[in-house]
């Protein structure tokens, strides 16, 4: 059995699956049963100076599937609206009892020195691993000068995360906003400060949907709504790239991450693990489902690890890194093309109709044995998935690239670019 | 195919309970995101009507409830009987891809109901009709054929007047169909939506032939249309026919749907039904439900002949109907002027032709059922050219007569289904159309 123990910034935890600053990890009930369910760490929710916040009524919103999946998720719920002392002690109590847990607790406060400072030296003696600061939150707490209203410049990540840093011996992970132009500006700047993590990404800024009878946004609290945190499976790719950017970036490269961002199978940790993570957080998915969700993480990680021969985290850690590159360097020359399996095409014909409508019509139907035969018109297709995609048929149409004895050629190269860098070496 | 899907719970039907029950508006929602929205879907195709099905099931998964009616009934103005009588496993079902690689189509007559029932309960009626255009036509039948056509004709601004013979519209759907299918007066409730767009008037028991002829019609409307229906029954031409307690199922099937007393006593008797057709199963499920002791349904020919589909037998089957293949009745025997059995001949195919075998077996009863097919009766029809014991229609379902066309049962088309005769009701209305305008 594969080992799944982490080590980010100098925190250890049994797994990699830890609990994001939330709603589930708001008290010592919660945390608890997270524990026994088998995470491997969490971060406490966020932490404030007193007087404690005061949350209002209705506070998530969601984007469903047909079906009520859910796609996304998103909420205005602000920090913590407990007293910090009642929240510090049952931090040392909860590390006491789980030593072999993570035990990271999420802060924020107003920007100055005194408050961050203040708010870290009262945290360090309850026998936190590290801390977090939250520079993400994009409801509410931004409005009073906190959360996304300091991550948003890069400026302010660095002088805030300079400030705990001088004020803690804790590891300091800075969580980063997707609120921003350019994720990699803030991760700089945090690692300018000090940090010895990055986590990412915070919430989305969102509306979930309209209430059409209500005429105002969801959730609505008296008929009015305002933009929260959009999360969730919706928000992966984003969070993906956000990661990636960091992890391939030279003056952020090898900074520990801590990946976040709709996460909710093993194989969504597994990615981001692959792109460089640490650890990675997970929220949405226990909200829906419970903590009970950690086992099958747990197990389908382990499992897949067993399958490929890794051992560690470390044997894959990063590995699909170097992979992500520039559009700019890619190979103009493979091309790739959809084959379909007519034994297992079921004739739905959306391939076709996808095809037609929107993309190459490289698709044809034939006359076919009691179904329709869709056949790929090879010369027509650029390869670019979508019939992979549409089809319901997991393996019925699959891509082949196509052997063509080309060298790899990049657009910078390329003699269509008239302002490719070097001219390609003629052929005589 | 195993179990009945979606029958109601608790086993036995009852003459009032629902076959199937309606789908809740959860389930509704999770079988509409099985649909995969298929381009020139397979479902379509296998409908007699034409119905968008995919088009309609998205609407289904958007909210967009009565927009989904809209689309079923203005394909198929019986889409809410057809989505409780079609035999889907042999139509759309059975069309659907999802059949393929689950071996579990998308349950498109059930969802077709839950957006029919939403439309009906609201009490919309989403048809308008268009400007008058003082032309009358006569619809003969006010069954699946001819109130599908008067609908149509109605829209397109006509006026249309429908004879029918019996007390009430609706055909078969109203005196045909099993109890279980129709329950809560549907077939009534489905005419009285029809006849809410207006244009048509209904006179019943009025009959062609006895109460007025083909040629006082043409006299009368711009255009008749015959959708006639089979209003005879086939005899088993055996000895003992005659014999007390051997009737026509359609007679039984009729007297239960209406609530009166059945031409022969049900309850505690051995009961004989011999067909193979839906109006067999309709006829020896409807028996046991009226409290026969025991049915047994004989058929000359093996299961895969039947016109029942397989899923209409292990229905039968499932709620105590005993299906005896092969037997083909010779006689049928009696005491005291009273059926006391059914003598059969074993029947096996030899070199693609029904033989007999000589081997005779018996099977004793109290009642015998014939559902053995309904033929036309032709009365009244004026010397109209008949093919094959049906009325003759051209490929635009006209007649022999310029003016006079027909549709459903009565004529040689498809299946003998209400969808196939909602089907040519429709498409005879926009013949008639075409045909006034001319």
């Amino acid at each position: 059995m594969a080992d799944l123990s982490s080590t980010i910034a100098g925190i250890k935890s049994p797994n990699p699956f830890w609990l994001a600053s939330a709603p589930p990890t708001d008290k010592e009930y919660n945390v608890v049963r997270a524990f026994k369910a088998g995470w491997g760490g969490v971060v406490w929710k966020t932490l404030g100076e007193d007087p404690p916040v005061v949350n209002v009524s209705s506070r998530y919103g969601a984007l469903l599937d047909g079906n009520r999946g859910l796609i996304g998720f998103n909420n205005i719920e602000l920090i913590t609206d407990r007293p910090l002392e009642v929240n510090l002690r049952e931090i040392a109590a909860v590390k006491k009892a789980w030593p072999d847990r993570a035990m990271v607790v999420s802060l924020m406060a107003v920007m100055t020195e005194e408050a961050w400072a203040g708010l870290a030296r009262r945290i360090e003696p309850t026998g936190a691993d590290g801390l977090e600061l939250n520079f993400g939150c994009p409801h509410g707490m931004c409005e009073r000068g906190m959360g996304s209203a300091i991550g948003q410049v890069p400026e302010m990540v660095e002088q805030v995360t300079r400030w705990v840093k001088n004020a803690t011996r804790l590891p300091v992970i800075v969580k980063l906003t997707p609120n921003i132009t350019n994720v990699l500006w803030s991760a700089e700047a945090a690692k300018r400060g000090g940090a010895d993590a990055v986590s990412l990404i915070n919430t989305v800024n969102s509306i979930a949907s309209i209430d059409l009878d209500a005429m105002a946004p969801t959730p609505t609290v008296d008929g009015k709504g305002t933009h929260g945190g959009y999360c969730g499976p919706a928000v992966k790719p984003i969070a993906l790239n956000m990661v990636a950017e960091i992890a391939r970036n030279a003056e952020t490269h090898g900074l520990p991450i801590s990946g976040i961002g709709g996460i909710g199978t093993w194989r969504d940790a597994a990615e981001f693990l692959a792109l460089g993570c640490g650890s990675v957080q997970v929220c949405t998915a226990a909200m829906v489902y419970g903590f009970r969700v950690v086992e099958d993480m747990i197990d389908g990680l382990s499992a897949w690890m067993d399958e490929k021969g890794y051992r560690t985290l470390a044997d894959f850690q990063g590995r699909a890194v170097r992979n992500v590159v520039n559009w700019n360097d890619l190979n103009m020359n493979f091309v790739t093309k959809a084959k379909i399996d007519k034994d297992l095409c079921i004739d739905c014909g959306r391939c076709h109709i996808a095809c037609e409508d929107t993309s190459h019509q490289a698709i044809r139907i034939l006359p076919g044995d009691g179904k329709r035969l869709f056949e790929v018109v090879d010369e027509d297709c650029v390869g670019c998935n979508l019939c992979a995609h549409v089809c319901p048929v997991p393996e019925c149409i699959t891509m082949h690239p196509q052997a063509n004895g080309l060298p790899y050629l990049t657009w910078p190269e390329h003699p269509g670019n008239p302002m490719r860098v070097q001219p390609p070496q003629a052929a005589e | 195919m195993s179990g009945v899907h979606g029958a109601a719970p608790g086993g036995a039907l009852g003459l009032d309970r629902d076959l199937v029950s309606p789908f809740t508006a959860l389930q509704a929602m999770a079988e509409s995101s099985r649909c995969l929205y298929c381009y020139e879907a397979a479902c379509v195709t296998a409908c007699p009507t034409a119905i968008d099905i995919p088009g309609f099931i998205r609407k289904i998964g958007t909210g967009n409830v009565k927009g989904a009616a809209r689309t079923i009934l203005d394909a198929n103005i019986m889409g809410g009987t057809c989505a409780r009588a079609c035999p889907t496993e042999v139509l759309c079902e059975q069309a659907c891809v999802r059949n393929k690689a689950e071996s579990e189509p998308v349950r498109i007559g059930r969802l077709q109901r839950y957006a029919t029932d939403a439309l009906f309960t609201a009490g919309v009626q989403p048809f308008a009709r268009q400007a008058p255009t003082g032309k009358r036509v006569a619809v003969v039948g006010g069954g699946p054929a001819g109130l599908a056509c008067a609908h149509r004709l109605a829209m397109l601004g006509h006026e249309v007047t429908v004879f029918e013979a019996r007390a009430k519209a609706g055909g078969l759907n109203e005196y045909g169909l099993a109890a279980y299918k129709m329950v809560d007066d549907f077939a009534q409730r489905e005419v009285d939506f029809i006849l809410s767009l207006g244009g048509i008037t209904v006179k019943t028991g009025v009959a062609l032939g006895r109460d007025v002829t083909l040629t006082e019609l043409r006299q009368d409307f711009d255009a008749v249309f015959l959708g006639l229906g089979l209003a005879g029954t086939n005899t088993l031409g055996v000895e003992g026919e005659d014999l007390a307690g051997v009737v026509a199922a359609v007679d039984v099937i009729a007297a239960l749907r209406q609530k009166t007393a059945p031409p022969v006593e049900l309850a505690g008797r051995r009961v004989v039904v011999i067909g193979g057709g839906n109006t067999a199963i309709d006829a020896a499920i409807q028996s046991l439900c009226a409290g026969a002791a025991d049915v047994v349904l004989a058929y000359r020919r093996g299961s895969a002949q039947m016109g029942a589909t397989g899923h209409e037998q292990d229905l039968a089957r499932t709620q105590g109907v005993v299906l005896r293949t092969w037997l083909a009745p010779r006689a049928i025997e009696g005491m005291g002027g009273a059926v006391t059995a059914v003598e059969f001949e074993r029947m096996v195919m030899e070199g693609g032709r029904l033989i007999g075998t000589g081997e005779r077996v018996t099977e004793p009863c109290d009642v015998v059922l014939k559902a053995v097919g309904q033929k036309l009766v032709a009365g009244g029809l004026d010397g109209l050219a008949l093919a094959g014991g049906r009325i003759q229609v051209d490929g635009h379902l006209a007649t022999s007569l310029p003016g006079v066309y027909a549709g459903g049962d009565c004529i040689k088309s498809g299946e003998d289904l209400t969808v196939q005769s909602v089907a040519d009701g429709k498409a005879a209305a926009f013949a008639i159309d075409a045909y006034l305008k001319a």
